[in-house]
């Protein structure tokens, strides 16, 4: 490796993408899905409350109808102050996050400052968009993005379509294929004034309800001691919500459940 | 046919030298010294934003003396060389001495090949982890590389700083008693300085995977 000099014309400035084009280590598009088994993320969501933004995922990837991974992380910190989720092809998906990262980190290192939320966010539609070409062949990539704005000091929600659009939530949002009954299952919780815990919660039982009516969503899996991963992002920055934590909350809910032979009994609970 | 003229290589490298000296003279100097949670460095700078120390990677800063716009190239050099690296391999594959190594084959390649010489001196400072130990790697104009593992002083005035700094060091100091002494080393017998007139950075483990932090003029004043 040498030292990476460029003159002045053509430096890539603070952009690690542009970075690795001129070094030659962006992977190469043109790959086509025929025959390749590649696995899939499900289930994210993101929901605002009133300190900040509540992000959670399960666990669970699939490779057609069969169960690739039990484990996979699919909720992660992009930052100090924002959080990205990805469902979609799992590989693709993993390694646009990694490169979010390094993106945002490389930003801040070289310019001395942090971007702003909405420059992250659009940081991320460029990443989308410049995907498409392998979208297009079946690998599609569509991350859930929020964060807490430091200059307007709350939580904010975008989300992603294939073809690299983002669009601001107001309050919440989930995507992947068990995404629209983690969103009924919000929509019926949901109000403006949800602290951290009622919030938490609220993102629980969305998964539950995910899990309970899709086959690629993955539920609390208590043989395994596997549960979804559930974080915040408020003015203190990113905080994953302890294992211990999220364990009890399911352990609560199917309690419940169990009483009523599966049925939430009247209300969200 | 007109000869061209001859000058001696001798001549040719003493001129350079001397006007990388002179280049970096000008500017103020900088300490870096262990203390007993990892490494302090101290810059003289007035300027809040244009900075001297600056990050490279999680456990990697890096600070310049002499011409701003050429060891802020440098800076991002390194910040671009461990990002990718890292990126490439794995985040503990990255360290100081090959950042260091690069930087001395370049400075080393400029100051005999090209017209003018960097007029700059840099540190590559690492803090350890269980094998590796905290190091910090010293660069001078003409590609010069020396390990120091208790401090180092960069800049043009640097033998007197040296001195009275090596006769306060002590091994596995606090922090607050190895950024007096780098004050007190930097300022001289015939100044203060204080805390606005400095630029003042650590390398420590904290709960962050991050380790580098700047210290402002609050924490300055805590800590003096």
């Amino acid at each position: 490796m040498a030292l990476p000099l460029f003159d002045v014309m053509h430096d890539p400035g603070p952009d690690f993408t542009a970075l690795l084009e001129r070094e030659g280590l962006l992977p190469a598009l043109g790959a086509s899905d025929h025959g390749i088994t590649q696995a899939h993320g499900t289930t994210v969501l993101a929901l605002r409350f009133s300190d900040g933004v509540v992000m959670a995922g399960d666990r669970r990837a699939t490779e057609g109808h069969a169960i690739a991974h039990r484990a996979m992380e699919k909720v992660f910190p992009a930052d100090e102050f924002s959080a990205v989720a990805i469902a979609g092809s799992a590989g693709m998906a993993i390694e646009m996050v990694k490169l979010f990262q390094v993106q945002l980190e490389h930003y801040e290192k070289v310019e001395g400052v942090t971007l702003s939320l909405q420059g992250k966010a659009n940081q991320l539609a460029q990443m989308v968009r410049s995907h498409l070409p392998l979208a297009m062949q079946g690998f599609v990539v569509v991350p859930l993005f929020c964060g807490f704005d430091l200059t307007r000091e709350t939580g904010r929600i975008f989300t992603y379509d294939a073809a690299g659009g983002h669009y601001e939530e107001a309050d919440f949002q989930a995507t992947g294929s068990g995404g629209r009954d983690a969103r009924t299952t919000i929509k019926l919780g949901y109000r403006d004034d949800l602290n951290r815990d009622e919030a938490i919660e609220l993102a629980v039982l969305a998964l539950y309800e995910a899990a309970d009516a899709d086959s690629a969503t993955g539920g609390p899996d208590v043989v395994r001691g596997i549960f979804p991963i559930v974080a915040t992002v408020t003015a203190e920055g990113y905080q994953r919500i302890e294992d211990d934590a999220i364990a009890e909350r399911f352990e609560a809910a199917m309690e419940r459940r169990r009483a009523l032979h599966g049925n939430a009994g009247g209300t969200l609970r | 046919m007109s000869m061209p003229y001859y000058v001696a290589p001798e001549q040719v490298m003493k001129d350079r030298a001397e006007y990388a000296q002179k280049g970096i003279a000008r500017g103020r100097s900088l300490v870096a010294s262990l203390y007993v949670d990892g490494v302090l460095l101290v810059a003289e700078n007035p300027s809040k934003t244009l900075h001297k120390i600056s990050e490279i990677y999680d456990r990697i800063a890096f600070a310049g003396v002499g011409k701003y716009n050429e060891y802020d190239q440098l800076r991002v050099a390194g910040i671009r060389h461990a990002d990718t690296k890292g990126f490439a391999y794995s985040r503990e594959d990255v360290d100081a001495r090959s950042l260091a190594n690069l930087y001395a084959q370049y400075l080393g390649s400029v100051f005999t090949h090209e017209m003018k010489p960097l007029e700059v001196e840099i540190l590559v400072a690492e803090l350890g982890q269980g094998q590796r130990p905290t190091q910090l790697f010293h660069v001078a104009y003409e590609g010069t590389i020396t390990d120091e593992d208790r401090f180092a002083v960069l800049g043009g005035d640097a033998e007197p700083i040296r001195t009275s700094f090596a006769e306060r060091y002590e091994a596995g100091w606090d922090l607050s008693a190895a950024l007096q002494a780098a004050m007190g080393a930097l300022a001289g017998p015939e100044r203060t300085l204080a805390p606005s007139d400095l630029e003042v950075a650590i390398l420590a483990d904290a709960d962050e995977r991050r380790a580098f932090r700047r210290l402002d003029d609050d924490a300055l004043a805590g800590l003096l």
